[in-house]
């Protein structure tokens, strides 16, 4: 009995541990957060780095001698190393986006994220690099009959401490006060005259030294890794989700819940804990939408939505450019080689995933950022029920939109009742579920590895035929979700998009409309998810990830948002740029974060906005 | 007939009480204005009748039936259509698309994926803007409309679902005044008309005293008086806490205006 007791005491000790880690990170999200509207996504990059940071100088300094002093001392200088990276986002980039819409926010911190992982991997290498031991709490302390790491107790004191000095800070200083200000109301404080630049710097400083600290205090506990960043951000948004944004207080009690829902889950659900954690997140989103302590956002002004005005009908100019590229695509293997026939059947592929994301993004004004989970539902339906059942590939082709459309219609019922940033949060979070599943599920799934063997029936297995096959299916696919856009349906998203309260006041139910509008969405994802399954034979987790999803969101940006045909546009150039450079480059994703940054900052109407800007110049009409 | 009953409607805002044992009535066909100071409840009261607020308690009964907490859709779809303080139109639409989305949601075709949006309902699209002097303007994107025509243009929205109730909350706010009496009067030919039942909130004086066959006059939350114009206008309390003596002057010109 003392036994069972006091190893529930242990477990709920190291939760309490992961707790404080947790909320170091979080709280720094939350305030950023609060002060500037900005979800930064970059926030785990700062985590990353100060564990880099921390690895590399607390080292040097234990050399001068091994006591705890220099230690912390080492991890502080990390954490102001960082917090001054972080000023350094603020002036460079922040400054710049504070007005653009959400997705572009997300987008351009996104694009920090990549750009950070491959500077990290080239001036620390590909290899993990484990920490150094905190000098003084290396031992281990017994409670009851358990052994429980020194370290561990420290972390749980760890927490608090700074929940208590953010307290102090906020409520018995100025910059504090004028933090909690903007927070409630940040228009105001512009108006009073405070220096908002000043203000909003000082905060981007705080945030990412509480993100170094966070990174830099696992130095004992985890190695300092290129992946850090995004297991860590997804987790540092749950626990700013649940405890609702802005709100410090809120993010504490969101990390101890998760802390102790992790820590005990394990030992009921040790595969699932990342499932248990989405699945209170979305709970609590639907009880209480705006999280735990958050407050709910005023009604956003109504302004032009950026995304698909009014669709017009093609003009016969538009009509033949259609036509040749359909020609093109279809004798592409008359003169193509293999490898560019391969290049175009994905091209297709990813257009009707791209579209079906601008359906939502673009027209629904339903800020997605975990599409490619229907994509790799779809991908995963179609790639089992051919290896585990033995079907060929025809109905696993059928079943790939409906696994795509129930998942979408699961987890949309969920997304639908939000919006804006917890909308999208959401998404994310319900990607990343089913990203854990397939990633966990080894049996049936494969874990990491996937499935191989996923081949087309023997009609198809040519490359050639099974472009054509893509080809009939997808441009199908297209076309029947660009006459959704122009029917009654679209015109109804728009009409939620623009405005929900004067569409609920015309009889429409926007929350309906925009469950379905998200299954169907979903479906066609899936359907080009099991397209991608059979060209390439295999499935694995990457196709629910999230850099798939944001490579999505990166082409209905290049092709431009608010054209309906520019997705199409987009996943052509993305795709094949991104075919012809990454054989050349080590750093990709580099080049894809700076890229995708300058799309925000200085194209961000994409091909699609330039090319209506052309014409309307050359027809002498307003744009 | 009784239209509209809405009895003892209760709102607190944490612990700020912004409607308080709010209870009145409207016939089919007639005008009933909301008064008060800014913060009275207005808005609160309109938002609980229209569905965008669930009240405390107290019931909400249109023809008979009760339609209390009942989502705004709903609501609409039993024969409600409104008009908010700030307007709600669809901007990245013409007007004309405008008056067509609202007339696709009256007819229930939204979920319809095979027609062409633009094809359906354009004549009686221009028909009711043509009602309302905005025919000229149906090919212009909604978002390079001065402001009173955004509101007028949002009125026939509201109209589009043949409302037997029309909700106006502050309809002629942000308009000229030779353009909010000419609304007023539209409105109430209008309402008159098709027997519709108006209930309105309103800051201009003129508006309500000229229109209005019945005033409720709000004050932090509470009905403080309710009856016809004349007695409004001569009840003391009213003119201390709302009116004032300016008000007062408002009420006699445009009573004497609008009554020759």
């Amino acid at each position: 009995m003392s036994v069972e007791f006091s190893f529930l005491l242990v477990q709920a000790l190291s939760g309490l541990a992961s707790a404080s880690s947790l909320f170091i990170i979080a709280s720094g999200l939350t305030l950023v957060f609060g002060v500037t509207r900005i979800v930064n996504f970059a926030h785990g990059s700062f985590y990353m780095l100060g564990a880099y940071v921390a690895v590399t100088i607390v080292p040097w300094l234990l050399q001068i001698e091994r006591s705890p002093t220099l230690f912390f001392v080492g991890v502080l200088i990390s954490a102001c190393v960082v917090g001054v990276l972080g000023v350094l986002m603020e002036v460079l980039l922040l400054r710049r986006i504070y007005k653009v819409p959400e997705l572009f926010q997300l987008l351009a911190t996104f694009g920090v994220v990549l750009m950070v992982q491959d500077a990290v991997l080239h001036v620390w290498g590909p290899m993990d690099i484990a920490g150094p031991r905190a000098p003084g709490l290396r031992h281990g302390v017994m409670i009851l009959d358990q052994r429980f790491p020194a370290y561990e107790l420290f972390l749980i004191c760890a927490g608090p401490v700074v929940l208590g000095l953010l307290w102090l800070l906020m409520h018995k200083t100025r910059f504090g006060i004028l933090l909690r200000a903007a927070t409630r109301d940040r228009d105001m404080v512009g108006a009073l005259g405070v220096n908002q630049a000043l203000l909003f710097t000082g905060t981007l400083f705080l945030g990412a030294f509480l993100a170094g600290l966070g990174g830099a205090l696992q130095i004992p506990r985890v190695s300092a890794s290129a992946q850090m960043d995004l297991s860590i951000i997804t987790e540092a948004f749950v626990v700013t989700v649940i405890g609702g944004m802005g709100s410090i207080g809120g993010a504490f009690l969101a990390a101890l819940l998760i802390g102790q829902l992790q820590a005990f889950g394990v030992l009921i659900f040790p595969k699932i804990t990342l499932v248990l954690v989405f699945l209170l997140m979305a709970l609590v989103l639907v009880v209480k939408p705006w999280g735990l302590l958050g407050r709910p956002e005023a009604a956003p002004a109504s302004a032009m939505p950026e995304g698909i005005a009014s669709p017009r009908r093609f003009r016969a100019f538009e009509k033949l450019m259609a036509a040749l590229a359909l020609l093109a695509a279809a004798m592409l293997p008359l003169f193509g080689d293999a490898y560019a026939v391969k290049v175009a059947t994905e091209v297709l592929i990813f257009a009707l995933a791209a579209f079906s994301l601008n359906f939502l993004v673009g027209n629904g004004g339903i800020v997605s950022f975990g599409h490619a989970a229907y994509f790799g539902l779809g991908a995963y339906a179609s790639g089992l029920l051919v290896t585990k059942l033995g079907m060929p590939m025809e109905p696993a082709l059928i079943a790939a939109p409906l696994a795509g459309g129930f998942f979408a219609a699961l987890f949309g019922f969920f997304i639908v009742r939000l919006q804006g940033i917890y909308l999208a949060m959401l998404t994310l979070a319900f990607a990343q579920i089913a990203y854990a599943v397939c990633f966990q599920w080894v049996e049936v799934t494969g874990g990491d590895n996937g499935i191989v063997g996923v081949w087309p029936s023997a009609w198809a297995s040519s490359r050639i035929a099974y472009h054509y096959l893509v080809l009939v299916v997808a441009v199908l696919g297209i076309f029947a979700l660009r006459h959704v856009i122009y029917a009654p349906f679209g015109a109804t998203l728009r009409a939620a998009r623009d405005s929900a309260a004067r569409a609920e006041a015309i009889g429409i139910d926007v929350r309906a409309h925009r469950w379905l509008g998200f299954t169907i969405a979903g479906a066609a994802a899936g359907l080009a998810g099991g397209l991608y399954a059979f060209s390439k034979g295999s499935i694995d987790p990457t196709l629910l990830g999230i850099p798939l999803s944001v490579d999505f969101l990166a082409m209905i940006l290049l092709g431009g948002m608010q054209s309906v045909m520019g997705p199409v546009l987009g996943a052509a150039a993305f795709h094949s740029i991104k075919d012809v450079f990454m054989p050349f480059t080590d750093h990709w994703r580099f080049f894809l974060g700076a890229s995708i940054i300058a799309l925000v900052l200085i194209f961000p109407r994409g091909l699609g906005g330039a090319y209506a800007a052309l014409r309307a110049r050359f027809s002498g009409g307003a744009p | 007939m009784t239209l509209l009953v809405v009895e003892s409607l209760n709102k607190n805002f944490g612990g700020v009480v912004a409607a308080r044992n709010v209870s009145f009535s409207l016939m089919a066909g007639e005008i009933l204005a909301m008064i008060g100071p800014n913060g009275a409840g207005k808005s609160t009261s309109f938002n609980m009748v229209g569905g965008q607020l669930r009240p405390d308690s107290g019931r909400v009964v249109l023809e008979g039936q009760d339609i209390t907490g009942l989502p705004p859709c709903a609501i609409c779809r039993l024969g409600v259509g409104r008009s908010f303080q700030v307007a709600q139109t669809f901007l990245s639409m013409s007007v004309l698309e405008n008056l067509q989305m609202a007339l696709i949601a009256y007819a229930q075709r939204t979920r319809d994926m095979l027609a062409r949006a633009d094809a359906l309902f354009r004549d009686e699209a221009l028909e009711l803007l043509d009602q309302l002097g905005m025919a000229d303007a149906a090919a212009r994107p909604m978002n390079t409309l001065a402001y009173g025509d955004v509101k007028r243009v949002e009125l026939a929205i509201a109209l589009a679902g043949k409302p037997r109730l029309l909700l106006m909350d502050e309809p002629t706010a942000g308009m000229a005044p030779g353009e909010r009496a000419a609304l007023m009067r539209l409105v109430a030919g209008i309402a008159r008309r098709a027997a519709i039942g108006v209930l309105f909130t309103e800051h201009d004086m003129d508006a309500v005293f000229a229109h209005a066959d019945r005033i409720l006059v709000l004050v932090r939350g509470e009905i403080i008086a309710a009856g016809m114009p004349e007695d409004v206008r001569a009840n003391p309390e009213v003119q201390r806490v709302y009116l004032g003596t300016s008000g007062l002057r408002a009420a006699l010109r445009a009573r004497a205006a609008a009554h020759g």
